[in-house]
């Protein structure tokens, strides 16, 4: 094999910017295989999270991110580990990427006491470090970025946030109070708007005026990226970095991308689209496909290599997901674990007055 | 030493900015304008643009962004103009602070300070008069405060911001102007009040009044003016709508074993009809001589006339009939049902005669 490869990327379309990412970029073997592993894990998660959703294991609400890995592991490869993250609830790979385990994720979406948020979060409510959620309120998590950004410029750690929406939120008003601020005040920023087509069932054209979301910050420069290229995504994202750390304030970065299943699991995904679209971006835009033929094709990796993680991939997710079933659920006193940080409340009520319960501190404080 | 309630909190402010280097202060007007109240004068030119911030008009955005501020570490103080502006915002102030310490297992705390006026300001109107105490202590993962004098604006605001937990204060802008005594211990700078602890304003044995913020100050006139009949009040003032202080409630009931809350809020699923709740549910409610009555706002929005908005809010006559209605336990007099017919109010040639002293 050889040791790296140059790929060009389709181009970037460009809003209010002179000059976009670089539209080549190399790729090393060693940087293609970690890519193939991730993106191969953050599918596998989510087929294991739709089968556990059909066997009744996983409860509520479940958003698959099956078509759109390229996004999130692309950035990921260009982030530090002083940037930061904030997305909406199609949140399981990103959680995984920014470092909880399978099993963290999994046994969260099962409500398990092995689950990131001890299983009081539940599927769209998972954190890690430098990873403020899995946000369940549509267009909540734009201001809450431009927040974690301006903490990122009071302490001049020279971090950037991502704050990732999907192309529903992109008409939520305060989206628009969140970019004006983030100009006004300079925030290093990225609002990552992943157009997947659809919000719910709702395609694109018959939500947004405007379906050019790399523009819609208006005064807000913005980069239009393929999504289902992960070395596009890396690139945009390096160039993402650079240009909020000059100090010229947040950027907007439209990843279009595509999702597999319905909008949540109680979505065939079928009323609103025909099952020939979603037959098509499989067989000819898929990003994992595409990047394994790539990396292939340019001898970057050898079949046995991605054979070999796909075994490893499966294993590990096979195993946690066993685990995510057998796992208890935390103990009931955890109903009223860490409500409050500093409690002062005496007694907890619970369903009537004589059902008092106790506040419990399970995270630990420092 | 005189102090008004405006100073107070702006002292709690610049002690705690001088204190801690991730306070800050954002919202309207807070910088430049020294803050449409005043509250914030002076601080942005002691600080700076950095931990001073004015931001457009924009609730839900600088909401949010406060909270995300406080989900990356730092304590913002984010100001609403008033409360009714909170309800732009109020989606964040409960969904993104209020839940995330416990949907994240304690992983992501959110210590930030939502403060501003509420309640009912003077001739501004339906959509500006509105106490937001019930609707903000509803919420577990919120601790609300309700300060009334200056001791308790400057105490109760330094411990909202040392507070690890996002802490809702209701501030209210009649009593901004109010000066009261501060000892010298309320002066310095480490004064902290506790949060969840009442403060009994008055002693008495005749009768309990719960009340909190402006209020209190009701409450207080009605029980000077019944002191002159020979009843003596005990007047609480909450201070924290939550962590609500029942047990210095039960006390005081089990003294007086009568009780009359005043607030100026609505009626329904009020802070009253929750303290009222709590003593049926305790063995307080054996301590009752007499069935509680609620003083609360009238159960309508805010009329811009003169004549209706003082209708339409508690004032001392009003608590101080309570009490000697509550005293007298004549409860049933109220117990019909009013009947409207042709646009006369029929109910109230039937009330009582404190009824008219409006």
């Amino acid at each position: 094999t050889k040791s790296e490869a140059t790929f060009e990327i389709k181009p970037y379309k460009l809003h209010k910017l002179e000059q976009g990412p670089a539209t080549s970029a190399t790729l090393s073997s060693e940087d293609a295989l970690k890519m193939y592993e991730k993106l191969a894990m953050l599918r596998r998660i989510e087929t294991a999270s739709g089968n556990l959703y059909k066997e009744k294991i996983i409860r509520g609400f479940c958003h698959l991110y099956s078509g759109q890995e390229a996004v999130a592991v692309g950035m990921r490869a260009a982030m530090r580990d002083v940037d930061s993250v904030i997305t909406a609830y199609r949140c399981h790979g990103w959680t995984h990427l920014m470092g909880v385990s399978v099993l963290g994720v999994l046994s969260e979406l099962t409500g398990r006491r092995t689950g990131c948020s001890r299983g009081k979060g539940g599927s769209m409510h998972l954190y890690g470090k430098n990873f403020y959620g899995g946000n369940g309120i549509v267009g909540a998590q734009a201001p809450l970025g431009a927040g974690i950004a301006l903490a990122h410029k009071y302490r001049a750690d020279g971090g950037v946030c991502f704050t990732l929406y999907g192309d529903g939120a992109a008409n939520q008003g305060q989206l628009f109070e969140a970019y004006n601020m983030a100009k006004l005040w300079d925030l290093p920023c990225v609002f990552v708007c992943e157009n997947n087509g659809y919000g719910m069932g709702t395609s694109v054209d018959r939500s947004s005026a405007s379906t050019d979301y790399y523009s819609r910050g208006d005064y807000v420069p913005g980069i239009w990226v393929d999504g289902m290229d992960v070395i596009a995504t890396r690139e945009a994202t390096r160039y993402a970095i650079d240009y909020c750390n000059s100090g010229k304030g947040p950027l907007v970065m439209e990843m279009e991308t595509y999702r597999y299943s319905g909008h949540s699991m109680s979505d065939p995904g079928t009323s609103y689209r025909t099952r020939d679209e979603v037959q098509e971006v499989r067989q000819t835009r898929d990003p994992i496909t595409s990047f394994k033929e790539k990396i292939l094709s340019r001898e970057l990796v050898t079949p046995d290599q991605l054979k070999e993680i796909d075994a490893q991939v499966r294993k590990e997710v096979d195993e946690a997901t066993k685990q995510a079933k057998t796992e208890p659920e935390v103990g009931v006193e955890e109903l009223t674990g860490d409500i409050y940080r500093n409690n002062l409340e005496t007694l907890i009520r619970g369903l009537h007055p004589a059902a008092p319960l106790q506040h419990y501190e399970v995270a630990p404080r420092n | 030493k005189p102090v008004t309630v405006r100073d107070a909190l702006n002292q709690a402010l610049d002690e705690e900015m001088a204190r801690d280097e991730t306070v800050f202060l954002l919202g309207e007007e807070v910088a430049q304008y020294d803050g449409a109240y005043k509250v914030s004068r002076g601080l942005w030119k002691k600080y700076g643009d950095k931990r001073v911030i004015d931001t457009p008009i924009t609730e839900a955005g600088f909401a949010g962004i406060a909270v995300g501020a406080a989900f990356a570490g730092l304590r913002p103080v984010c100001e609403f103009m008033t409360f009714n502006f909170s309800m732009q915002a109020i989606d964040h102030v409960i969904n993104s602070a209020a839940k995330t310490f416990y949907m994240s297992a304690g992983a992501v705390p959110v210590p930030v300070v939502f403060r501003g006026p509420n309640g009912a300001a003077a001739g501004v109107a339906a959509q500006h008069s509105q106490c937001f105490g019930a609707w903000y202590s509803h919420c577990p993962g919120l601790k609300v405060l309700m300060p009334y004098s200056s001791e308790d604006a400057k105490g109760l605001l330094k411990a909202a911001i040392r507070d690890p937990d996002p802490v809702v204060f209701l501030e209210d802008e009649i009593l901004y102007g109010v000066p009261f005594a501060m000892s010298d211990e309320a002066l310095a700078d480490d004064f902290v009040l506790p949060i969840g602890k009442a403060k009994v304003e008055r002693a008495g044995q005749h009768v309990t009044l719960v009340c909190a913020g402006k209020a209190t100050d009701t409450a207080l006139q009605a029980a000077n003016q019944l002191a002159g009949e020979g009843i003596e009040c005990e007047v609480i003032n909450l201070r924290s709508l939550r962590p609500l202080d029942f047990d210095t409630i039960a006390q005081s009931v089990a003294k007086t074993h009568h009780l009359v809350t005043v607030e100026q809020g609505w009626p329904q699923s009020g802070i009253g009809a929750e303290i009222c709740a709590r003593v049926m549910e305790s063995p307080a409610f054996f301590e009752l001589d007499a069935p509680a009555w609620r003083v609360s706002g009238a159960d309508v929005p805010m009329p811009y006339a003169r004549s209706l908005e003082t209708l339409a809010l508690p004032r001392p006559p009003d608590v101080a009939a309570a009490v000697r209605a509550v005293l007298a336990n004549r409860g049933e007099c109220f117990m019909h049902t009013p009947c409207l017919g042709e646009g006369t109010v029929v109910m109230w040639d039937s009330l009582p005669e404190w009824e008219h002293t409006h």
